[in-house]
This record gives structure tokens, C-alpha cells and sequence, in this order.
């Protein structure tokens, strides 16, 4: 399976604070892959560094086998890449109508970008009926749907998300994963996932790598990650 | 009341040329936080370049055959050209000190304006600047209230100009772009907004119709002086707080508000004439006491419209 995206030895820094240690992980194209961890280990910073929003100082960032690192954030979403940040970042003045607007910012097929309108509106059938409210409106759960549906906008090939079941019932999060899964299995998207669940994000991911304190501290397959005893313990609350 | 009238009129074509100034201000602190003090600046080189063009054609004799027609040219020209210089100046003022501190930009915002404003008298003089106005003379009389053709032209091309404005921020791409890049720099570079870009569109719309306004007011007062960017733009700035700064139509409704006080108050007011500039500034200190997100300010956090 070919790498769509490998980080290598990535340093981050906030001011003085060295928030990434040497990471170095790799996505192969189609696969699901998540990155646990406890809060504050890092998780949110490595996709912030993967999109340019925040600044590798040391390390490499290859996407398609070629390096991303001296491009603006606002140039990957352009080559596929396009990420639901942490706290959803609903733009709160615009409607819901035109936050999804703002995910096709790029594209000009007119047409795929209707088909793409009615795709996430069958997903998110609430997201139609609040087409004309203001995305700041929405309750925790609708706004959470209308980022992910923001970000299919984009039709990416690769999509990074971040705590996406962060504050939403148990029902909700269970839909939005099934959603995830099936724009992977049936659109082919990779998917890269942050989480502090990691009980569910093992059960939807093929592989997954554990972050502490800014490091990779364990790589393995969701499925040997899900019977490890330190995991369980640490991480699985069993 | 034939006097009421007269001065709603009256008040009605000083506001929306307000409100034109207003709304630069407001839409640059929408998008980057800074109080633009360069923007009154614009609008006086608006007036410049106005009373330049229109003299030559007057002078070839184009205001006496095509009057309307020099006066579109001149508005476009001006619109253009000032545009062009807001762009510049926020790229070698503004953007490069984008990551520093609030204060740092506005400091360099001030420069800007000292620096323009002398520019301006070095190359056109510190005199009174007389613009021809033979061609804007006439009008009728309706209902017992004066009004020139100056004025209709005035209040028609802002009109024109608010309405066109809210078109483009509120139905156009780069529109969305703007308002979405205001409220979220990150999400919006997140979603392939290069906020450079719409950074220096902003600019350049707010400064056009600023350009807009200058020229309205060198025709409406007749002549235009090196520093009349000044007290306009700080009542403008004014009128954009009251607004509540940020909001286009805040500002639009900021404008008309000072625009109709400064008039009534100096109609109605003993000697209210002489402190006509006053009210502005009454009306600024009262908004940022009392209620100090303005009329349409829905909150006083980092993200805005």
C-alpha cells in the first residue's frame, strides 16, 4: 500500500515549548488510521502541522510522495487535504448553506459541487432543514455534522480529523463514525483520526499510533493495540 | 416643516457619504482589527484626483458637453486609482507587521496618515483646491424643498454604491470569503482561502469607496484642501462605532445617523452651526461609554463580521 502521507522526525515548537518530538508516522492511501493519546500529548498539533497551520521547525512533511512543507495551509485543500479541526470551527456568522459554500471555496465544477450538496444532505438531513440559520446556532452535534460535512465539500482524497465525537452523545458520535467509515469504504477517502475515545477509534481504525508528552510512543494495528495490556489499561479504562 | 425637510435632504446626502467612509473602516476591522488611520487619507486623494480630472476636462471643455460623462470617468478613475494606492500602502505598512502586536500596526496606521497627508500637500499645495462646479448647477424645487442635481447625483451614486456593496459581500464568492476570513483566519486557510488575498481586496473596496466619497464632497463644498481627509474620517470612524464597528451595515446606519445629527444640530441648535463638528464626537464618546458595541455590534470577542 503506498504511503499518501509520511511525516518524518517533525519538530514543533509554540514559542519556547517544544509541543512535537521527532514524529514520524506514515498513512497508507485508503486506509483509517488514528493517532490516541491523552489530552495535551500532541494529537492536535501534528494535523495542525500537517496543514501548515502550525510550523514544522525540524523533519518532513510528504503528501503524494512529495514535501508540503513550504506550502501556505490554504494551497492543500487544492491538492486534497483538508482537515475538521478541533472545535469544529463553524464560521458562526455565516449560514449553514454557506459554510458548506466555503468547503467548494476552491472547486468550480458547478455540477459536483450540487451533487456533492445533495450527498451531504441525504448524510445530514438536519444540516437541510437548518440550511438558512447561522452555523453559530446549531447545537454541539449539528455543528460537529456540518464540519464534517464541510469538509466532504472539498471532495478530498485525504481527510483529517480531530476529536470529532468530542462532547456529543453516544448516538451521535456512533452515526458520525458509520459516517466515516463509509465515506472510506465507498468514496475511498483516507482518513487520518484523532481522538481521546480510543475505544471507538480502535474499533473504526486499521492501524493506530499512541502519543505522549509531543512523541510516538507505540505503533501497531488497531486490532493488537485493542488487546494490549498497557492500552487497555491506560487508555481503554479497562 | 418645507425647513425640515430641507434639512433631512440636506442631512441625508452628508450621511451616506459618511457612511461610504464608514464602511472602510469597518470592513478593515473586520478583517484585520486595525483602526486604519491612512483610510481619511484615501478619501482626500479620492478628492484630489477628482478635482484634477474634472479641471482638465473642463478645461478641453468635455464638462461642457458630456458633464454626466466626466463625472462617471473621474468617479471610476478615482475609485480605481485609490484602490490601488490602499493596496500598496497595506503592503508595505500593514502586512508585513501582521504577526506583530495590535499596537505595532496601528502605530504604523498613524505614520501612514501623516505621511500621505504631507505627501499630499508637498505636490498640490496647502490652498483650497477649487473643483469646477459650473456644470452642477440647477435643480427644482419639490414640495417647497430646494434640491440641486448635485445632491440627487450624490445620494443616487451612494446609493448605488451601499447597494452594490452588500451584493458583493453578502452574494459573491470573494464576499463570503471576506466574512468567513473575518470571523476564522485559521478555518478559512483551512478551506483554501489565501487570506493575503482577500486582506488586500478588502482594502482595495473600502478605499474605492472612500475615493467615491471624496469626490462627492469636493463637488458638494466645492474645493478640497490637503488635510480634509481629517475630521471627516474621524467622524466616519465615529460612524462606524456607532455602527458597531465590524458590521457593514452597522456602518452604513452609523453613517446616515451622524451625517442627519451634525446637520439637524447645526439647523436646529443656537449657534449649533459653529460646533457642527462637535456632535460626531459627542456621539462617539456617548457610544463608547454607554454601549460600546454599537448598534448592530453583536459582541465585543476576536471574531467579527
Amino acid at each position: 500500500m503506498a504511503a499518501i502521507l509520511e511525516l518524518e522526525g517533525v519538530c514543533a515548537h509554540y514559542g519556547r515549548i517544544q509541543a512535537l518530538r521527532d514524529v514520524s508516522l506514515h498513512v497508507g492511501e485508503g486506509e483509517i488510521v488514528t493517532i490516541i493519546g491523552a489530552n495535551g500529548a500532541g494529537k492536535s498539533t501534528t494535523l495542525m502541522t500537517i496543514c501548515g497551520i502550525v510550523r514544522a521547525s525540524k523533519g518532513d512533511v510528504r503528501y503524494q510522495g512529495a514535501s508540503i512543507l513550504d506550502k501556505r495551509a490554504d494551497e492543500l485543500p487544492a491538492l486534497g487535504l483538508c482537515q475538521v479541526p478541533e472545535g469544529r470551527r463553524i464560521f458562526p456568522r455565516l449560514t449553514v448553506q454557506e459554510n458548506l459554500d466555503m468547503g467548494a471555496f476552491l472547486r468550480r465544477d458547478a455540477d459536483g459541487i450540487a451533487a456533492d450538496l445533495g450527498m451531504v444532505f441525504r448524510l445530514f438531513p438536519v444540516l437541510f432543514e437548518r440550511r438558512k440559520q447561522h452555523g453559530g446556532t446549531l447545537s454541539g452535534g449539528e455543528q460537529q455534522m456540518l464540519a464534517i460535512a464541510r469538509a466532504f465539500m472539498g471532495r478530498p482524497k485525504m481527510l483529517l480529523l480531530d476529536e470529532p465525537s468530542l462532547g456529543l452523545s453516544p448516538m451521535i458520535s456512533q452515526h458520525i463514525f458509520r459516517i466515516i467509515r463509509n465515506v472510506n469504504e465507498e468514496s475511498g477517502v483516507t482518513i487520518l483520526l484523532v481522538e481521546q475515545n480510543a475505544n471507538m477509534a480502535l474499533k473504526l481504525a486499521d492501524r493506530a499510533y499512541v502519543m505522549e508528552t509531543g512523541a510516538v510512543v507505540l505503533e501497531d494495528t488497531a486490532a493488537a493495540l485493542r488487546e494490549n495490556a498497557d492500552i487497555k489499561k491506560a487508555y481503554l479504562g479497562q | 416643516m418645507d425647513y425640515l425637510f430641507q434639512q433631512l435632504i440636506n442631512g441625508l446626502t452628508l450621511g451616506g457619504v459618511y457612511a461610504l467612509v464608514a464602511l472602510g473602516y469597518t470592513m478593515v476591522y473586520g478583517i484585520i482589527s486595525l483602526i486604519n488611520f491612512a483610510h481619511g487619507e484615501i478619501f482626500a486623494a479620492g478628492g484630489y484626483l477628482g478635482v484634477i480630472l474634472l479641471s482638465y476636462m473642463a478645461s478641453q471643455g468635455v464638462m461642457d458637453n458630456h458633464p454626466w460623462f466626466g463625472l462617471a470617468f473621474a468617479l471610476i478613475l478615482a475609485m480605481g486609482y485609490c484602490a490601488m494606492l490602499a493596496m500598496a500602502v497595506e503592503k508595505v505598512a500593514y502586512k508585513p507587521l501582521r504577526s506583530s502586536s495590535r499596537l505595532s500596526v496601528l502605530l504604523s496606521a498613524l505614520g501612514m496618515s501623516i505621511f500621505l497627508q504631507n505627501g499630499l500637500m508637498l505636490t498640490q499645495g496647502v490652498y483650497d483646491k477649487a473643483y469646477p462646479t459650473e456644470f452642477t448647477h440647477g435643480g427644482f424645487e419639490w414640495l417647497g424643498v430646494r434640491v440641486s442635481f448635485m445632491q440627487i447625483g450624490i445620494l443616487a451614486v451612494t446609493g448605488l454604491l451601499l447597494v452594490l456593496l452588500n451584493a458583493l459581500v453578502f452574494k459573491t464568492r470573494i464576499g463570503k470569503a471576506m466574512r468567513a476570513t473575518s470571523q476564522d483566519k485559521v478555518m478559512s486557510a483551512l478551506v483554501g482561502i489565501h487570506s493575503d488575498k482577500v486582506i488586500s481586496t478588502t482594502f482595495a473596496i473600502g478605499a474605492a469607496l472612500a475615493a467615491a466619497a471624496g469626490i462627492m464632497v469636493g463637488l458638494y463644498y466645492g474645493s478640497v484642501r490637503y488635510d480634509m481627509g481629517f475630521v471627516p474620517g474621524i467622524k466616519a470612524f465615529a460612524a462606524a462605532v456607532l455602527g458597531g464597528i465590524g458590521n457593514i451595515t452597522g456602518a452604513m446606519i452609523g453613517g446616515l445617523i451622524i451625517g442627519m445629527v451634525e446637520i439637524l444640530a447645526a439647523a436646529y441648535i443656537p449657534h449649533g452651526g459653529e460646533y457642527k463638528d462637535v456632535f460626531a464626537f459627542v456621539i462617539l464618546i456617548g457610544v463608547l461609554y454607554f454601549m460600546p458595541t454599537g448598534i448592530m455590534g453583536e459582541n465585543v470577542d476576536d471574531t467579527r463580521v
